[in-house]
């Protein structure tokens, strides 16, 4: 089948694109992007003043399976993705039992393929169980897929072996996705310390609880010359020290979530468990050093760190209530919204933050326009406004504190392997 | 606004100072009830309010019993161990039970900071916070200023010090808002490991050292010590507590002449307070728990009462 | 609720003769003030307790307590307000045990506020009897109550309603009939 996306406004950073150009898709891979094309027999998309981008990647979602199938499955976890503008996403091994062998990753990988959206690719666990005792088989697991090594969801609380999983996953040119929080410093925190968590009588966490262990972290990658990413960075002095390890030319990157982007520790006052997430969404002051490092490149790339939970788990006491937010149907919308329409953040590094960079970081063959690579396509139409409706996600997880706001900016056609999957926030069903 | 247009008391902060005069200004007839012989109004017949108490305090369950029972409400005290809280029924399922059984009112205790909150969104009984985590304790604080208004004639430009645990303390949360609204002076005092950040955010001033902090106050409030914190580790001892903080007879002296002294209680004598100040002429702590009642029936009063729609007279 | 006058039926002279008389009549009645006392109803039954008080001074060359009486807490229509009236406080400063008490009020009509007066008056003590003094009595009685003492028995219809002014709240003293407009 032929598919021919016209007259829409192409952004691939990879190739130095941004102007109206049509593209031409045929058999799943791109063929052309030109200023003219002309195919008879093609399927024709009319993209006029819509930017027409590499598939998105969203390298830290939860999908909650196998396990916790009540939350979230790689079914609705899929439909989530394609609705929200997504074509490949990367999920944490935090399920039961955890991704930390070969049978588990490939449960995950195979269940994704036949779901048919988007690509599901796993990432396996550090260590067996998420204990944080012993090296999971990497290379097992690398075998069965996984992309990348992360205890996602729990910090890597032994420096001992955090040292041994950067040295060792170096060796399979895999990052390690850490997740930096140093559990006794956040104690029993609900929220951000600092003057809000004061006014609300909340105990807070400290920005220090991540900081301290992106310092060790940090210091393990140079040790080892392993590959470091840091998961949801939101603090000012984790950027630092991230940016002062670049320009010393480690290899650590470093990922930032929509939410710690779009909103500040001030909505926790509501006592919306949906404003319950870890980290926690963080001060002011934090927020504008988050968007200036992502747009100084800082940060390389975006990520939801999409965490469904059923109701159950929200509606209770805030102390009890789970940590997370179901991100992939608002993501891009957040962005495009709070950063690019405010021209805070450059729409080409937007796009690269969502695409290029993630497949590099995770060594994927996505994230541009090639002629030659699978046609992973993003359309996004930036004058669209819209109200979030959780009640309207496909992800199990309604659990957003974004509900009920109008955005601008919102995919509206996802195209994975040549195929639509959705179309205006739906998906296609075959 | 006026107070009764809210359907549920659950701080001090969102409150404005015209709602908290009319509150003060209902509580003077109030405390009158109780010193009478006969203790009882028909006020309330037939209304029914419930306490609910996920932490244990006898004293203010009862004083809001009492002054439930002053005004004829039919109170009940539904018993909860802490530990159900994270086990078994939810919290969402209580509360729907409480409220199908026809209370017009809930009086809810709870650990966790925002959980009142989370049960007003989820009943259409009036909810009135006893005290939630270390946010807010609005009765206290209103009773506080009741106790500070009737002794000074006024709250208006009051220099306030509040000594003790201040970032556990939902107690000295909502003096601040309260106080605040006045246009008082309100400093706090205690060691720097219970001091929580943004203080000169709120417009009040921290100090570590008691002699400094006390320089001209109007009123002194002092607060319980939870023993718990020295084996969490804010503070070595609660021997070296006594030495940096306990409140004593010379400290008043850096205070005015007329200085009040104010415990929500129960007191740890000989730790935070000495019994020399505890019993002194100056403290008024035996008078805030009269004034809690009257606090307490003030505020049934005007949440239980009237009717749910407007009704032309 | 848009109201308009209709016309005064009493002015500060004919309010001041009629507690003169009523005055009068309370000693008559008691025969002399030993253990007799004035309480008053918020509002203007409390001016008017103390008018009273001072006239049967004045006759007697004694004194007589006088208290204010607030029944906010006894009403029985609570329910029925979409929001509490204000409370105001009580001041009774006397043993009302044994003593012979005249309630006093601007207006008797349904006789619910009398109700709800004497209810308030049993909470505070034993009083020997209660009697009752009003300016303006109009009729329409909802309870079983009689005035002893009335200033002026005014026949009206339900859709009107008496205002009486007193200068210690209104600046002026008089009694006009006021109708309801519809709007």
């Amino acid at each position: 089948m032929r598919l021919l996306i016209k007259s829409g406004q192409v952004i691939d950073p990879v190739n130095g694109i941004n102007e109206v150009m049509d593209l031409l898709v045929e058999d799943g891979k791109i063929i052309a992007v030109e200023n003219k094309i002309e195919s008879k027999e093609a399927v024709v998309i009319d993209a006029t003043g819509k930017y027409v981008c590499p598939g998105f990647i969203d390298m830290h979602v939860h999908l909650r399976e196998p396990g916790f199938e009540y939350k979230e499955d790689i079914n609705s976890g899929s439909r989530a993705a394609a609705a929200g503008g997504f074509t490949t996403i990367c999920c944490m091994p935090n399920t039961n039992p955890v991704i930390d062998n070969a049978a588990v990753a490939s449960f995950v990988r195979d269940r994704g393929r036949r779901t048919g959206l988007v690509n599901v690719r796993p990432i396996g666990a550090i260590t067996k169980k998420q204990a944080g005792c012993e090296l999971a088989p990497v290379a097992e697991m690398v075998t069965a897929g996984c992309v990348a090594i992360s205890d996602d969801g729990k910090p890597v609380v032994r420096g001992d072996i955090m040292r041994n999983a950067l040295e060792y996953a170096k060796m399979f040119g895999l990052p390690v996705l850490a997740h930096c929080e140093d559990p006794q410093i956040t104690r029993d925190g609900q929220m951000h310390e600092g003057y809000f968590s004061t006014y609300f009588g909340m105990k807070g966490i400290p920005a220090a609880a991540e900081e301290v262990m992106v310092a060790r972290d940090i210091i393990l990658a140079r040790l080892t010359g392993g590959r470091l990413h840091v998961c949801h960075v939101s603090t000012i002095g984790a950027l630092d020290m991230i940016a002062k390890a670049k320009k010393e030319g480690l290899a650590v990157t470093c990922e930032v979530t929509p939410h710690h982007l779009a909103l500040t520790d001030e909505i926790v006052g509501s006592y919306d468990t949906d404003t319950k997430v870890s980290p926690p969404l963080r001060s002011a002051e934090h927020v504008v050093a988050l968007r200036k490092a992502l747009a100084d490149g800082v940060i390389d790339c975006i990520a939801t760190d999409h965490a469904p939970h059923e109701l159950e788990a929200k509606d209770c006491e805030y102390n009890l209530a789970a940590n997370g937010i179901s991100g992939l149907e608002t993501a891009i919308a957040v962005v495009m919204d709070k950063l690019v329409n405010t021209g805070e953040l450059d729409l080409e590094q937007m796009v690269r933050a969502f695409t290029s960079t993630p497949a590099d970081i995770l060594g994927l063959p996505c994230g541009e326009l090639s002629p030659g690579t699978p046609a992973d396509i993003t359309i996004i139409d930036p004058e669209l406004v819209k109200t979030v409706d959780p009640e309207a996600f496909y992800s199990l997880g309604k659990n957003t504190p974004f509900k009920g706001m109008e955005l601008k900016g919102w995919p509206v056609m996802t195209i994975v392997g040549g195929k639509i999957v959705a179309q205006a926030g739906r998906v296609i069903e075959d | 606004m006026k107070f009764e247009q809210r359907k549920d008391l659950l701080g001090i902060k969102e409150l404005q100072r015209e709602e908290i005069d009319q509150i003060l200004d209902t509580a003077v007839p109030m405390k009158d009830i109780i010193k009478r012989d006969i203790k009882k109004v028909p006020t309330l017949r037939g209304k029914a309010m419930v306490t609910i108490f996920y932490e244990n305090s006898t004293r203010t369950r009862t004083s809001f019993e009492l002054a439930g029972k002053y005004l004829s409400a039919d109170t009940t005290n539904l018993a909860v161990s802490t530990s159900s809280v994270q086990k078994g029924e939810s919290l969402k399922d209580t509360i729907r039970t409480i409220e199908m059984m026809g209370f017009d009112l809930m009086i809810m205790r709870h650990s966790m900071t925002g959980t009142p909150h989370y049960v007003a969104r989820n009943t259409s009984m009036r909810v009135i916070n006893a005290g939630d985590g270390a946010n807010e304790h609005p009765t206290q604080a209103l009773l506080d200023m009741y106790s500070i208004r009737e002794k000074k004639g006024r709250l208006d430009g009051l220099k306030v010090a509040i000594l003790g645990d201040i970032l556990h303390s939902r107690v000295a949360r909502s003096n601040i808002y309260g106080l605040s609204k006045y246009g008082c002076e309100v400093r706090v005092v205690g060691p720097s490991t219970l001091i929580p950040p943004g203080m000169e955010k709120m417009g009040v001033k921290a100090y570590y050292s008691l002699d400094e902090a006390l320089n001209g106050v109007d009123v002194i409030n002092v607060l319980r010590v939870q023993r718990e914190r020295q084996e969490i580790g804010y503070f070595p001892s609660l021997d070296e507590y006594s030495d940096l903080y306990m409140l004593r007879t010379e400290h008043l002296l850096r205070a005015k002449d007329d200085v009040m002294i104010l415990h929500p209680g129960p007191m740890n004598r000989g730790v935070e307070i000495s019994s020399e100040v505890a019993d002194g002429i100056q403290s008024a702590i035996n008078e805030q728990v009269t004034n809690g009642v009257a606090i307490r029936m003030a505020l049934l009063y005007m949440m239980m009462g009237g009717a749910k729609d407007e009704i032309a007279n | 609720m848009p109201l308009r006058e209709k016309n005064q039926i009493m002015d500060e002279v004919a309010i001041k003769r009629a507690l003169t008389r009523i005055a009068h009549e309370i000693i008559e009645r008691n025969k002399g003030v030993d253990r007799l006392a004035v309480v008053g109803i918020r509002r203007r039954g409390g001016p008017l307790a103390i008018e009273l008080a001072r006239r049967i001074e004045e006759i007697e060359g004694v004194g007589i307590p006088v208290g204010i009486l607030d029944i906010t807490l006894y009403r029985d229509d609570l329910t029925l307000q979409a929001s509490q009236p204000q409370v105001h406080r009580t001041e009774v400063n006397f043993d009302i045990n044994d003593m012979k008490i005249v309630l006093v009020d601007d207006v008797l009509y349904t006789g619910r506020t009398v109700r709800a007066a004497m209810d308030a008056l049993m909470d505070l003590g034993r009083p020997k009897s209660i009697q009752l003094a009003v300016l303006v009595d109009r009729g329409h009685r909802e309870l079983p109550i009689k005035a002893d003492f009335i200033g002026k028995n005014v026949p009206t219809s339900k859709q009107e309603i008496i205002s009486v002014f007193v200068k210690e709240i209104d600046g002026k003293d008089g009694v006009s009939i006021e109708e309801i407009v519809d709007s």
